[in-house]
């Protein structure tokens, strides 16, 4: 013994020394088992089950195609707004504090309790959509548990109703619903990106890991509306729809040189910036949704169906006598005066009825229909616009004698104002069909052929003469340019037969004569005023239209009613 | 080191010698061991608790307090310890009552005393008072202890374990079982009373489990199959699983857990903070944590060899052994080998009274070695 103890009676084992050590060595050995179990044999299994809890696929929204019109200015566009969204199960600890976010949100503190509580199974609810981003972020600032953001895109229309019923509409989740957004939802919607995110217990995204398939944004539509045009249209058809305390109105102007739609607008209008103007009698384009009875703004179409025929000329002459239409014992119309016999230029400057109806009922029924139905009646034009109708032509042999007569002066078929300023730039192009369009397509497009050349410079000359002293359209008339059209009021077809009292004014034509460019189509429905002819209703807006059109596209007069004084004035002051 | 010499007990002086700066005793080996498991634990909790800086100051404040702890206890010599034994036994003891009658409501559980400047866990108190306990007990007796002995120990055991249990504190209670048990072990029990109080302890499972709170059996349950309720019970294990095994062998690195991150992964600072680790450090890091630890218990057990008399050679043992179930409960949990028992990682977990104890009992150790009479040379 080298030293002393205090207790020398202390009996040390070595088997309880050992199996200490051995206990130390079991715990210590299972503790490394277990670790290495789990990292090196469970790591891929364990590895994998953590990626599901925090590694998410997420969409990215992908930027809306902007629509611009001909010219590139912005007619519908998409800027960035955050939807505030929840997860209620991840909500549910702090649902004392939902109070705090429905002020922040600006929502009713009962619904939003509501809207937390009654969807406790789900794991995903919008609170609230399309916020200005920093609005969002105070709302994710407040740190409540599966509040989370999501960014999506908000349609604006800078043109506001000036272009609603052409551009239509998207709804919440940024889908066309209506109009252009419609028609070409697949060329302007982006393709939804993929990424992977790391998303924490609470669900919020902490980091980017990598991106699957970036967001492809929608492509820009240009659209063949010149704004400026557009407006001029939009304020001069509200004006005579005021005026005229009508039902509602339409214009389209088409270029003839390519059928490309510079304008197209209706009355009443919407806001597709404010939904809650979101009603079908409101945002319905009528331009190409709505069919009317064309009336009188019908016949030329029946004279190009005459001069076609080779048997007629503008100098043939129909008789009109006695100033009234009788088929089958039924009186079907009357003019106001018994004009007698007078030629097909005079027929229609004076649109007489019962001149046109002799006329329909001359022509053989299949070449009419077979001329009409290349003018595009009772066919869809090419716009591809949503919704369009294609009018009523039947056919032939349903026609029987009265149903001839009357597509003679435009009764018992039915177009929209759309199909009519299609038919009406045939005719201004001299014969040559070209697709009408609502987007641009650069330069000339090339067409068919419908009606010769022939036929469709003596209509021009035919129609200009209604644009005179003589004729009914004399207020469709543009200084300086060569104007020619027809005019229309048809009386309207409700239950029971043709009211009396209630009409449909048209104007349709095309300027400048010389070397057409546009056509226009008017149309006024139920003018309630002192007037209602087509001729005093829908010519003058025609006119005020062009007029500001014409010069727009600084397309050139052709009928300079008085030389340019100014300027030899100016000369003349000069020392 | 041989066990052979160990039977003797005239253990050979080892080149490890006892350190005195102006006597003052300082344990190098320990304090340079512990010095390093609660650095890496610096490192590992300010990942776990997300970096924030005020956090981390206040576990630094612990850290130190805890040092400063060692030291003190590290200059009281063991046979005054001996005298202050019962007294810290039975103040000890009675505060347990004051806590089950007056103590503050924490987490559901009441087992803080106000002291109205610091709140204050009694039982911490006992992790050291109980092994003392035993070891005062047996140091005036010979060894082994007799069955009657045995059973007094007993008592000196179950009181305050019955008691903290009740607040209800079962990590705590089952330490504090282990160190009194441990003491036991190392007064010499042979086999035949082992043996008995195996079977004993065995039978007891079912009275135990009649016992159990409800959320005590859950997790209980859980351990044996997390799967049956992956959101609820066995959702802290399932997690903390994951950790581990993400972490593969060098892990993900520091900062950079995802589990841990991504709030995942529950009480990531405090009692699942070996997953956090493991998850940054991987396998190698674990491995090393693990090696220090063993470092930490070889030197403790060398000391209790080394200890001249019975008091010291039991409480260094038992000390040296509560913290490797320490250790050990905390990390099976972690890694599913063990139920969940609310048990944090010593030294490395954030919270400041269960590091002063351990500390505390450190130096203990360092006064038990410093202290021994050595032949004048």
């Amino acid at each position: 013994m080298k030293r002393k103890r205090k207790t020398p009676k202390v009996i040390w084992r070595p088997w309880r020394t050992r199996f200490l050590i051995g206990l130390i060595a079991v715990g210590a050995l299972a503790l490394e088992g277990q670790v290495l179990y789990l990292q090196i044999f469970e790591k891929d299994f364990l590895e994998a089950q953590g990626d599901n809890r925090h590694l998410r696929t997420v969409q990215i929204s992908a930027h809306r195609g902007p629509i611009t019109d001909r010219h590139g200015e912005p007619l519908a566009v998409s800027t960035p707004v955050d939807s505030v969204w929840a997860d209620p199960q991840a909500l549910r600890p702090a649902l004392d504090r939902l109070g705090e976010l429905a002020q922040v949100l600006d929502l009713d503190p009962d619904w939003l309790a509501r809207r937390v509580t009654s969807n406790l199974d789900r794991e995903f609810v919008y609170l609230r959509r399309h916020l200005r981003p920093d609005h969002a972020a105070r709302a994710l600032s407040l740190g409540l548990p599966g509040v989370s953001t999501l960014r999506e895109y908000r349609r604006y229309y800078p043109a506001g109703e000036v272009a609603g019923h052409v551009l239509g509409f998207t709804d919440i989740d940024d889908h066309g619903q209506e109009g252009m957004e419609l028609a070409y939802d697949y060329w302007l919607a982006g393709e939804t990106g993929t990424k992977r995110v790391l998303k924490d217990r609470l669900g919020r995204v902490m980091e980017d890991v990598e991106l699957i398939n970036a967001a492809q944004p929608g492509r820009t539509l240009a659209t063949s509306l010149d704004l400026r045009i557009q407006y001029l249209a939009y304020r001069e058809l509200m004006q005579a729809v005021q005026e005229s305390d009508a039902l509602s109105g339409s214009v389209v102007i088409v270029d003839v040189t390519n059928g490309e739609i510079l304008a197209m607008v209706n009355q009443p209008s919407f806001n597709p910036n404010d939904r809650t103007q979101l009603e079908v009698s409101r945002y319905r384009n009528r331009a190409v949704t709505d069919i009317f009875e064309p009336g009188s703004s019908f016949k030329p179409l029946v004279v190009a169906a005459a001069l076609e025929s080779g048997a007629y000329s503008p100098d043939s002459i129909i008789d009109t006598s006695p100033g009234y239409l009788r088929v089958g014992g039924n009186i079907l119309t009357e003019d106001y005066n018994n004009l007698g016999r007078i030629d097909i230029t005079t027929m229609l400057a004076q649109s007489s009825s019962v001149g046109a109806g002799r006329l329909g009922l001359e022509l053989d029924p299949d070449q009419l229909w077979s001329v009409l139905t290349s003018f595009g009646i009772g066919r869809l034009s090419d716009s591809g616009f949503p919704g369009e109708s294609a009018g009523v032509l039947n056919d032939p042999q349903h026609w029987r004698p009265v149903g001839q007569a009357t597509l003679g002066y435009g009764y018992g078929l039915s177009v929209t104002a759309l199909q009519l300023a299609q038919a009406y730039s045939i005719i201004a192009a001299d014969g040559i069909r070209r697709p009408v369009t609502m987007i641009a397509n650069d330069g000339e497009a090339s067409g068919e052929r419908v009606i010769s050349a022939d036929s469709a410079r003596a209509l021009q000359t035919m129609l200009e003469s209604v644009v005179s002293p003589a004729g009914t359209g004399e207020r469709a008339a543009v200084a300086n340019y060569r104007v020619a059209g027809k005019t229309g009021t048809a009386k309207k077809f409700v239950v029971g037969g043709y009211a009396e009292d209630r009409y449909l004014a048209v104007f349709a034509g095309l300027a400048p004569v010389s070397d057409p460019r546009l056509v226009a189509v008017v149309v006024i429905d139920e003018p309630r005023g002192e007037d209602y002819y087509g001729g005093l209703v829908a010519a003058p807006v025609f006119s005020r239209i062009l007029s500001g059109a014409l010069r727009l596209l600084a397309v050139p007069p052709d009928a300079l009613e008085e030389p340019p004084l100014t300027v030899v004035a100016q000369a003349g002051v000069a020392p | 080191m041989s066990l052979g010499s160990l039977e003797m007990g005239s253990v050979p002086e080892l080149s490890l010698k006892p350190f005195r700066i102006r006597s003052l005793v300082i344990d190098v080996p320990l304090l340079v061991t512990l010095l390093a498991v609660m650095g890496i634990g610096f490192v590992v909790l300010y990942s776990a608790i997300g970096g924030s800086t005020g956090l981390i100051i206040r576990q630094g404040i612990r850290v130190f307090v805890a040092l400063m702890a060692f030291l003190v206890v590290a200059q009281i010599p063991p046979r005054v310890l001996r005298m202050w034994t019962p007294w810290m036994y039975f103040i000890g003891v009675g505060l347990l009552f004051l806590v089950l009658f007056r103590g503050t409501v924490g987490q559901g559980a009441q087992r803080w005393l106000d002291l109205g400047f610091v709140r204050f866990q009694p039982s911490e108190l006992l992790k050291l008072a109980v092994p003392m306990m035993v070891a005062w007990y047996m140091h005036e007796r010979r060894l082994p202890p007799t069955f009657a002995q045995l059973l007094i120990v007993f008592v000196v055991v179950a009181v305050p374990a019955v008691l903290i249990a009740r607040q209800p504190d079962l990590g705590t209670s089952l330490l504090v079982v282990a160190a009194g048990g441990l003491a036991i072990m190392f007064a010499g029990i042979s086999v035949k009373m082992l043996s008995v109080f195996a079977v004993l302890g065995m039978g007891s499972a079912p009275v135990l489990w009649h016992f159990m709170r409800e959320y005590q059996r859950a997790r209980v349950m859980t351990f044996l199959n997390p799967e049956t309720d992956p959101l609820g019970a066995g959702y802290n294990i399932i997690q903390s699983k994951i950790a581990l095994g993400s972490g593969g062998l060098f892990g993900k690195g520091w900062l950079n857990g995802t589990q841990a991150h991504l709030e995942f992964l529950p009480e990531r600072s405090t009692d699942f903070i070996f997953a956090v680790m493991g998850e940054e450090f991987g396998m190698l890091g674990l491995l090393l944590l693990l090696a220090l630890y063993l470092v930490l218990v070889g030197r403790g057990l060398l000391i209790a060899v080394q200890a001249q008399d019975t008091f010291t050679r039991l409480l260094a043992g038992s000390l040296t052994l509560t913290f490797f179930v320490y250790v050990f409960v905390n990390a099976g949990m972690v890694c599913g080998l063990l139920p969940i028992v609310g048990v944090p990682l010593p030294l490395v977990s954030a919270g400041g009274t269960s590091m002063v104890t351990l500390m505390a009992g450190f130096g203990m150790l360092a006064a038990i070695q410093g202290n021994r009479k050595l032949l004048a040379p």
